[in-house]
């Protein structure tokens, strides 16, 4: 008889699910998978997300849309830099998380964390300049003001880098929130844990459901889905480098039958994500409005 | 099947006079004279309806899968079926206009794809539509008799549906009055349908007439089941949910009640009544269950868009988006049909 405190307790084995909608649905499918740290040993169950699940997270994403973009810029910005304060107060379990699945040492884990929230930070700070920066009053041959701003694309779906499980995911979804656009995620097939810890930061931050939906499985199976998706208005494919299964290729000839916006990986393996933080990332889910404007006299 | 008639014996209800109506309607309450208290003793002489066991059901028939050519089938056949409504205070004749539209090419990618039964609008859109409708073959359909709520005299109710029969509407659309159906008035709705059937058939080609029996207002199972039988019994071609204004609306326990009374009329009478759940059924997965319904409740001969209808808004464009889904494989979205 094992007695309460005496150091032996039963594993409390966490079977997560996915982050759609502002909640957390088990998989339509009922499916779930292991996932493994980077030396073999059972982390968690994740959920093996569904093409009815991705349909899904894709509405939830375009219902979110126009109320993400409608925010001000300047709330859009309050709002990611409260997430980057919440990352901030779930430090330990990132850190853990990615140690386990990349299988980091302790301060190396610890650096890509701190690098990831400071990206974070980054990137909001950016929600109130992008317009400044990208947008511009264009000199023209009449009375009229002729501006040109830049707009959210839409709903953007993103195959999150396979190997970087936190740093690469902060990477290409902080990007498209800024200016408005709401993302539907495919964590990391063999390291979804950050995910589905952001997932639930997300949750309690106060970014609108829908905005970021995060699905977990496998990557071949959801992103053709996404791809081919007749209201998905963008495409990240920085993860289809080198998951299991997909080729890149074929996932941007499936955009392009309903003429996605997409963003090809840079090179055959993933890049340097430390390296990777640029506006460029942000104005690739971006569209160029321009209106013309009588100036009266 | 076994309680239904066999197909030879059936009646189309719009093909009655009023004499048979009111022939049929006698020899099932047992009186030659239609009274209150002849109309009460035999509503409440209907078994009561198991409340528990009714949404048990619906929600049993509701778990069915239905996939690949049997979905083709039943989306194709859901559009066939729908009323396409426009409802509302700001309608203007353009709107209208553009339903019709909506109706005549629902997907002008493919021809292949079926049409609405019907649109309908408010009684002074009538003429509007019958022009926009031209001879497409598209029916239109009135809500009439002072909707929604009904509250008028009845002298107003039938210059209201004389109105719109007059501009050409094939279906008239009109509502009980659920004060004298809850206050027990029995006689006054059998004899305010009866009067309304009768505008309805004075042209050459009688308009079928839909009682709306507001199911929503109606506050128990028992009372849509009275008002059911009490319907059919006045002459309607159709019984309605719902006017769409009241919710709840069309809910799937309160359409399979009305089924198992268009399924139990014919089997007393040989007058098959058509049914229509209108009001709160936007997507194709509702209306599929509905269909499923309509199989294992009425039975096959209802899937026809003579007999089931859908009073909808939205339901097309998310049925027409599913047809998208399985031509192309590609979940489709909202850019690819019109804005209502």
């Amino acid at each position: 008889m094992t007695v309460v405190g005496e150091g032996r307790r039963v594993d409390v084995r966490k079977t997560y699910k996915l982050y759609v909608g502002g909640a957390f649905p088990r998989s339509e499918s009922g499916r779930t998978y292991e996932v493994r740290s980077a030396r073999g040993a059972f982390l968690a169950n994740a959920a093996m997300a569904s093409r009815k699940d991705a349909r899904d997270a894709v509405r939830a994403a375009r219902a979110a849309q126009p109320g993400w973009a409608g925010a001000t810029a300047y709330n859009r910005g309050q709002v990611l830099y409260r997430v980057a304060e919440l990352l901030e107060g779930r430090r330990a379990q990132f850190v853990a998380d990615i140690r386990a699945g990349e299988g980091l040492t302790g301060p190396r884990a610890e650096a890509a964390v701190s690098a990831a929230i400071d990206r974070w930070v980054w990137y909001a700070g950016w929600t109130d300049k992008v317009a400044q920066v990208a947008g511009n009053a264009n000199p023209v041959a009449g009375p009229y003001f002729n501006l040109s701003s830049p707009e959210p694309t839409g709903v953007v779906g993103v195959i999150a880098p396979q190997r970087s499980s936190l740093l690469g995911l902060v990477s290409v979804i902080a990007p498209p929130l800024v200016m408005g656009n709401t993302v539907v995620v495919v964590a990391s097939q063999e390291r979804p844990l950050p995910a589905i810890t952001l997932g639930e930061v997300l949750a309690t931050s106060d970014v609108p459901g829908g905005v970021v939906n995060v699905l977990t499985g496998r990557t071949a199976e959801l992103a053709p889905v996404l791809a081919s998706h007749m209201d998905v208005n963008a495409l990240d494919l920085a993860g289809a480098v080198d998951a299991d299964g997909v080729t890149w290729g074929d996932l941007e000839a499936l955009a392009a039958d309903t003429v996605k916006r997409v963003r090809r990986p840079q090179g055959d393996a993933e890049p340097r994500w430390r390296d990777e933080q640029s506006l460029a990332q942000v104005l690739a889910f971006t569209e160029t409005k321009t209106v013309w404007h009588p100036k009266g006299t | 099947m076994s309680t239904t008639a066999s197909s030879g014996t059936v009646v189309r209800p719009w093909d009655r006079s009023a004499a048979q109506v009111a022939q049929d309607a006698a020899g099932l309450i047992g009186s030659a004279e239609i009274s209150n208290t002849a109309l009460r003793r035999y509503l409440f002489g209907l078994p009561g309806v198991d409340e528990v066991g009714a949404k048990a059901r619906a929600a049993q028939l509701g778990t069915r899968s239905i996939k690949t050519t049997a979905k083709a089938w039943a989306l194709d056949t859901i559009i066939s079926m729908i009323d396409l409504t426009t409802l509302e205070g700001a309608d203007t004749p353009g709107k209208v206009r553009s339903l019709v539209a909506k109706a005549r090419t629902p997907e002008p990618g493919d021809p292949g794809c079926p049409r609405p039964a019907a649109v309908c609008v408010y009684n002074d859109m009538v003429s509007t539509a019958v022009e926009a409708v031209g001879s497409s073959g598209i029916h239109v359909a009135a809500v009439s008799t002072a909707f929604p709520s009904g509250r008028a005299s009845l002298a107003v109710r039938l210059a209201d549906t004389a109105d719109a029969v007059a501009a050409g509407a094939d279906e008239i659309d009109m509502v009980i009055d659920r004060g004298a159906f809850l206050a027990g008035d029995y006689l006054k709705v059998y004899e305010d349908i009866v009067a309304v059937r009768e505008v309805c058939h004075q042209g050459e080609r009688p308009a079928h007439l839909k009682v709306i029996l507001e199911t929503g207002e109606l506050v128990t199972y028992d009372n849509v089941r009275r008002a059911s039988w009490l319907s059919m019994l006045a002459g309607a071609d159709f019984i309605k949910t719902s006017t769409g204004k009241v919710q709840p609306a069309a809910t799937l326990p309160v359409t399979v009640v009305m089924l198992e009374a268009v399924r139990d009329f014919l089997a007393a009478t040989g007058v098959q009544v058509g049914v229509k759940p209108a009001g709160g059924i936007r997507t194709s997965k509702d209306a599929i269950k509905f269909l499923v319904a309509v199989n294992e409740v009425a039975g096959e001969r209802w899937l026809d868009p003579d007999f089931f209808r859908f009073g909808a808004s939205t339901l097309l464009n998310d049925v027409l988006l599913q047809r998208q889904k399985l031509s192309t494989g590609a979940y489709s979205g909202p850019d690819y049909v019109t804005i209502d």
